[in-house]
């Protein structure tokens, strides 16, 4: 586990998250994540050898439902808190050149 | 004595006496709200036309003798709660404008018992942080001291409690975010076993962490929203088809043979305030003096609480929060460019600081190369923390400590350095990581004057032992008349 995360991976990072960071929010995580993941390094020191990760803190089997049509939004309200729609659907940016 | 100073049993037995009106409940509770919450900042938004309908139906149904457990009672609820027409904006400006299609299940369950739900609570932003100063739309002040924060995330739904702005409250726990800001503002407040209530509605933060649980000016008052709020949803495929039992009349009856066990590792821990370790050992006594046994217990792992949650809630933050991106619903930056500039826009503008740092370390952790590492391994330690619980729970019934470290820390004192924060949490992450019940209830205040909260956790669906548990310390600790210094 490497204690500190570089610049260069902040900024990898960013753009994974589609955030988009300015140089000096790069430099304030920097500092700020790379003391936040030097502190979470003390989970190396403990013997986790043979323990199964927890995923859910209560085992619940897979819960199945009939798979029947049921109560469902309209396409007005499914769109009404869209920034950019027509009558029918999301209106986004172009996505190819 | 105003409406808005009565508990929610004292208000249901004069409403059900028809001694008060459910239409005089709520405006006294919305003008106690348009006089105090200029200064407190409880409410993004209070939601008065509807109030008043709800109200109005509520004394319909008292007429046809028809009344809930919580027919006409004012209830606030946190802003990531999906409410139908209502605004839901998790404090958030990427979600400022949004007004959802639907209810969430707890607000269906509300409205089928009868309450009326009076405005939405602030909030850290995305349920992310300790003092609810990470709000992007406004601060809460703390009703006991306006120089200190209500604690966080749900700061709000505690702030309005605490300053009878409304009977009782819903929040969410991820954290502690519910017993924390309840222990600051000096009222109950319980996040109930992982899969206890539905969460069908509830902008998700960390999804196998998050829980909605109640605050409340009394443990009575969080047994009845409880029994409101509980049970299997078809719609939440994490909720457990667990029978809900009345827990108010649980309350009531004998405490039996229990005992409280005390963890050797939270009495030593560092940067424990003296006020609040001498508060703890004053409950300590306390419940002993009930005839309950009080004995040390274990938690070996649980020093390593705080660094196993930063790792798993940031990482499951990153994913959930993966949907914002300015098509569907919430703010859009329309500043030009093609599809990817937009999202980088959008998300940059619309989401604070600490919301981009967790998206960051979450996305660090998940990313290729570094899984293992680090969402693998603080898994892994999860599942020690929940083993030393079970095998603490062999030998006590409840356990005890501290919810917080300090009393509610002044504004800027801890919110400037992350870390910090992060470390302000080591009491109540442990509940979340094992996925148990466990509740704030009050238990003192410091010497300047803030109020402390006691922790309870119990086994998984141990409800109703935690809740017999601190009403019996609640009636004996005799704080309840303590009441924050405003003038409304």
């Amino acid at each position: 586990m490497t204690a500190r995360i570089t610049r260069e991976e902040i900024r990898h990072v960013a753009d994974l998250a589609r955030l988009e960071l300015d140089d000096e929010a790069v430099e304030t995580f920097v500092g700020q994540i790379g003391r936040i993941l030097e502190y979470v390094a003390t989970l190396e020191s403990v013997d986790t050898d043979g323990v199964e990760p927890m995923s859910h803190a209560i085992s619940l089997k897979n819960a199945f439902r009939p798979d029947e049509p049921g109560e469902h939004l309209d396409n007005a309200e499914a769109l009404a808190n869209a920034p950019e729609k027509d009558d029918r659907s999301f209106l986004v940016p172009r996505v190819v050149g | 004595m105003q409406p808005y100073q009565l508990t929610i049993a004292e208000a249901s037995d004069l409403l059900q006496a028809r001694e008060l009106s459910a239409e005089e409940l709520t405006r006294s509770v919305l003008g106690r709200i348009e006089a105090l919450d200029g200064e407190i900042g409880a409410y993004i938004s209070v939601a008065a036309d509807q109030a008043l309908a709800a109200a109005r139906r509520a004394d319909e149904a008292f007429s046809r003798g028809e009344a809930g457990p919580l027919t006409g009672i004012p209830l606030a609820v946190k802003d990531l709660i999906c409410t139908r027409g209502v605004a839901t904006t998790c404090a958030s400006r990427i979600l400022e404008n949004f007004v959802p299609p639907y209810d969430a299940t707890v607000i269906e369950k509300l409205r089928q018992a009868g309450a009326v739900v009076v405005g939405k609570a602030n909030m850290d932003e995305f349920a992310m942080g300790s003092t609810t100063e990470n709000s992007g739309l406004q601060p809460t002040r703390n009703p006991w001291n306006g120089g200190h924060v209500p604690g966080g995330s749900s700061g709000g739904s505690a702030a309005a409690v605490a300053a009878d702005m409304c009977l009782g409250a819903l929040g969410s726990d991820t954290g502690g975010s519910i017993r924390q800001p309840a222990s600051h503002c000096g009222v109950v407040g319980l996040k109930p076993t992982y899969g206890r209530v539905s969460r069908f509605g509830l902008v998700a933060f960390a999804s196998s962490l998050d829980q909605i649980g109640p605050l409340g000016k009394s443990t009575r008052d969080c047994a009845r929203l409880l029994s409101v709020i509980s049970g299997h949803d078809r719609r939440d495929s994490t909720s457990v088809p667990e029978p809900v039992p009345d827990y108010e009349v649980a309350l009531d009856r004998e405490l039996g043979d229990v005992t409280v066990g005390i963890p050797v590792e939270f009495s030593v821990s560092e940067g424990l305030d003296p006020d609040v370790s001498a508060a703890v050992q004053r409950a300590v006594a306390t419940i002993e003096s009930l005839g309950v046994r009080c004995r040390e217990v274990r938690l070996p792992h649980a020093q390593y609480a705080v660094a196993a949650y930063y790792v798993i809630a940031p990482s499951e933050a990153s994913s959930n929060l993966a949907r914002y991106d300015g098509v569907k619903y919430g703010f859009r930056d329309a500043g030009g460019g093609d599809l990817m500039e937009m999202y980088r826009r959008t998300r940059s503008r619309g989401f604070g600081a600490e919301v981009q740092r967790r998206i960051l370390i979450g996305t660090y952790c998940l990313s290729s190369g570094y899984y293992d590492a680090y969402y693998r391994k603080a898994s892994q330690v999860r599942a020690l923390i929940r083993e030393d619980y079970a095998r603490a729970f062999e030998s006590c019934d409840v356990i005890l400590s501290p919810v917080a470290p300090t009393p509610a820390p002044a504004f800027g004192e801890i919110a400037d350095d992350p870390l910090t924060m992060y470390l302000s949490d080591i009491f109540t992450l442990s509940a979340n990581l094992a996925g148990i019940p466990a509740l704030s209830v009050p238990c003192g205040f410091s010497s300047a004057g803030l109020p402390i909260g006691l922790q309870l956790s119990a086994p998984h669906f141990g409800e109703q032992v935690l809740l017999q548990v601190a009403h019996r310390y609640e009636q004996a600790a005799d704080l309840q008349g303590k009441k924050p210094p405003l003038d409304g």
